[in-house]
C-alpha cells in the first residue's frame, strides 16, 4: 500500500513538473514536442494506421487538445458576430467546432505514412507572446506541404491558436463559411448545421480512402 | 498541336463571357460571378463523381505503388523545367537554378525522370506557374474563378493558363497517340493522389464549394507572397483584443473553459 501511495506521489509530483515545465518551454520547442509525440505514435501504431476511429480520436484528444485554444479559434472564425452570440450560443458553438476540428484532424492522422516534419527557425523575440510556428511535410513525390501554426501565450501557457495548412489558414478558411451560415439561419443556425455534420461524421468510419497494401 | 490553344483560347474567352454574363453580386467581394461559379462547381463534381474519381480509385488500388510513384516522378520532372522558366521569370534566379539541376539530374541518372533523385540529394520540389509569375510582377489575382473540369482558379490564372499549356513538355510529344494516353494517365494519376485531401475535404467542410473556395484564395496569395501573412494578421489581433479579452474574464466563459479540454492542463 505504501508503495501504492509512493508511486501515486511521485507521479503526481512528475506531472506538475511537466505542466510547469510546459509553462517555459518556448513555442517553436512545444509544437516541435507534441507533433513529433503524435506522429510516431499514429506511425507505430497498427490499429491506427488500420482506421481505429476511436483510437486516433484518442491520441488528438489527449496529446494535442490541451494545447489547443478553442474558444479563442472559434471567436476568430466567427468574428463580428462572437459578440452578438449568448454565452451558452458561444458555449455550444466552441464545442461542435471543437469536434469537427477532432474528425477532420484524426482523418488526417490516419493517412500518415511516411512524411517527416521539419520545423523551421522561429522568428520571433523572447518577449512575444503571439508567433508564427512554421514547419514542412516532407513527402515522396511531390513538393513539400508548409504546415505553420500561431500560437498564443495566456494565463496557461502557450496554446495554438490557427493552423496554416498548403497557405491557407483554417480560421480564415472557416470564416466565409461561418458568415454565410449565420447570415442564413443566425448563431444557432451555424450551430445547427455544425451539429448535423457532426452527427454524419461520427456515424462514418474513419479513414475511407484507406491504403491497401 | 496550336488547335489545342486556339480552343483553349476560345474557350477561355467563351467562359469570361459566360461569367460576365452569369455575374451575379454574391456576398463575398472576391467572388462576384458565384452564380455561375457553382453550376460549373457541381458540373465539375458531377464528372468527378462519375467519371474521374472511379478511375482514379480504381487505378489506386490495382497498380504497384512503384509504378505510380515513377509516373508522378515521369510528369513531375517535366513540370520542373516550366517550373525553372517561371523562377528565372520572377526573378529568383537560386530557386531557378535548383530546377534546372533537378530537370537535368533527374532526366539523365533518373532514367526520364521515373526516379526523383535530385529530392534525395537534398533539392527540393517547387512549383510555380505563369499565374504565379504575374501575380510576381504585380498583377491582380482578379475574382475566383471555376474552370470547366479545371477547377478552381482566377481571372489572372485563366489568362496566364494558355501561356502554361505551351510551356508544357509534354504536348510537344508525337506520336499524338501516346501524347494522348500520357495526358490520360497524367490526369487519373494526379486525382489519385487527391483521394485522400478530398475525403478531407468532404469531412472538414460544411459548404464545400465555400471552403475550397477561400482556401484556394489563400494558398495562391501565399505561394506568390510566401512572407506576407503577417499583415492579415494585425487586423485579427485587434479583433480579438476586442471579442475574446472582455469575454474571457466572464464567469460564463470559464464555465466554456472549464468544460472543454483546452482546460485540461490546469488539471494535471
Amino acid at each position: 500500500m505504501n508503495f501504492i501511495k509512493q508511486f501515486i506521489a511521485l507521479a503526481t509530483v512528475s506531472l506538475a513538473f511537466n505542466a510547469a515545465h510546459a509553462a517555459d518551454e518556448a513555442p517553436d520547442a512545444l509544437v516541435k514536442r507534441i507533433s513529433s509525440d503524435v506522429l510516431n505514435t499514429a506511425k507505430n501504431d497498427k490499429a491506427i494506421q488500420a482506421g481505429d476511429t476511436k483510437k486516433v480520436i484518442d491520441l488528438v484528444e489527449t496529446k494535442i487538445l490541451p494545447y489547443v485554444d478553442f474558444q479563442r479559434m472559434t471567436s476568430l472564425a466567427a468574428g463580428r458576430f462572437w459578440r452578438d452570440a449568448s454565452p451558452d450560443q458561444q458555449k455550444a458553438l466552441t464545442e461542435q467546432f471543437r469536434q469537427l476540428l477532432v474528425f477532420t484532424y484524426s482523418g488526417a492522422l490516419s493517412q500518415v505514412k511516411d512524411q517527416t516534419v521539419e520545423f523551421k527557425p522561429l522568428r520571433a523575440d523572447p518577449t512575444d507572446t503571439d508567433v508564427e510556428v512554421r514547419s514542412q511535410v516532407n513527402q515522396s513525390g511531390g513538393e513539400p506541404i508548409p504546415l505553420n501554426y500561431r500560437v498564443a501565450k495566456g494565463p496557461q501557457g502557450w496554446k495554438i491558436y490557427d493552423i496554416n495548412v498548403l497557405g491557407a489558414w483554417l480560421v480564415e478558411t472557416y470564416k466565409g463559411t461561418f458568415a454565410s451560415e449565420i447570415s442564413k439561419g443566425g448563431i444557432d443556425g451555424l450551430i445547427k448545421a455544425l451539429t448535423e455534420k457532426n452527427k454524419k461524421l461520427a456515424a462514418k468510419p474513419l479513414n475511407t480512402a484507406a491504403p491497401k497494401k | 498541336m496550336s488547335r489545342t490553344v486556339k480552343q483553349f483560347r476560345h474557350a477561355a474567352l467563351a467562359l469570361g463571357v459566360t461569367a460576365l454574363l452569369a455575374g451575379c453580386a454574391g456576398p463575398n467581394p472576391r467572388d462576384p460571378y458565384e452564380g455561375y461559379n457553382r453550376a460549373m462547381f457541381n458540373f465539375n463534381d458531377k464528372v468527378d463523381e462519375y467519371a474521374l474519381k472511379p478511375v482514379a480509385t480504381g487505378y489506386k488500388n490495382i497498380t504497384p505503388s512503384f509504378v505510380q510513384t515513377g509516373v508522378g516522378n515521369f510528369f513531375g520532372n517535366l513540370g520542373d523545367a516550366w517550373t525553372a522558366v517561371n523562377q528565372f521569370l520572377q526573378g529568383k534566379a537560386e530557386d531557378g537554378m535548383t530546377d534546372v539541376t533537378r530537370f537535368a539530374l533527374n532526366s539523365t541518372l533518373g532514367i526520364l525522370g521515373l526516379f526523383d533523385i535530385a529530392s534525395e540529394a537534398g533539392l527540393p520540389k517547387h512549383k510555380e506557374d505563369f499565374g504565379q509569375t504575374l501575380g510576381t510582377w504585380g498583377v491582380n489575382s482578379g475574382p475566383y474563378l471555376v474552370l470547366p473540369l479545371l477547377g478552381p482558379s482566377t481571372v489572372r490564372d485563366t489568362v496566364a493558363l494558355p501561356v502554361d499549356i505551351t510551356g508544357d513538355i509534354w504536348r510537344y510529344k508525337d506520336p499524338t497517340w501516346i501524347r494522348n494516353t500520357g495526358t490520360v494517365l497524367r490526369v487519373v494519376d494526379t486525382r489519385a493522389r487527391l483521394l485522400d485531401a478530398s475525403s478531407l475535404l468532404e469531412d472538414a467542410a460544411l459548404d464545400r464549394y465555400e471552403f475550397l473556395r477561400d482556401g484556394y484564395l489563400q494558398r495562391r496569395e501565399s505561394q506568390i507572397h510566401p512572407d506576407a501573412d503577417y499583415a492579415p494578421r494585425k487586423v485579427e489581433k485587434d479583433d480579438t483584443a476586442e471579442t475574446s479579452a472582455p469575454v474571457s474574464s466572464e464567469p460564463a466563459a470559464k464555465e466554456l473553459n472549464s468544460g472543454t479540454p483546452a482546460a485540461k492542463p490546469d488539471s494535471q
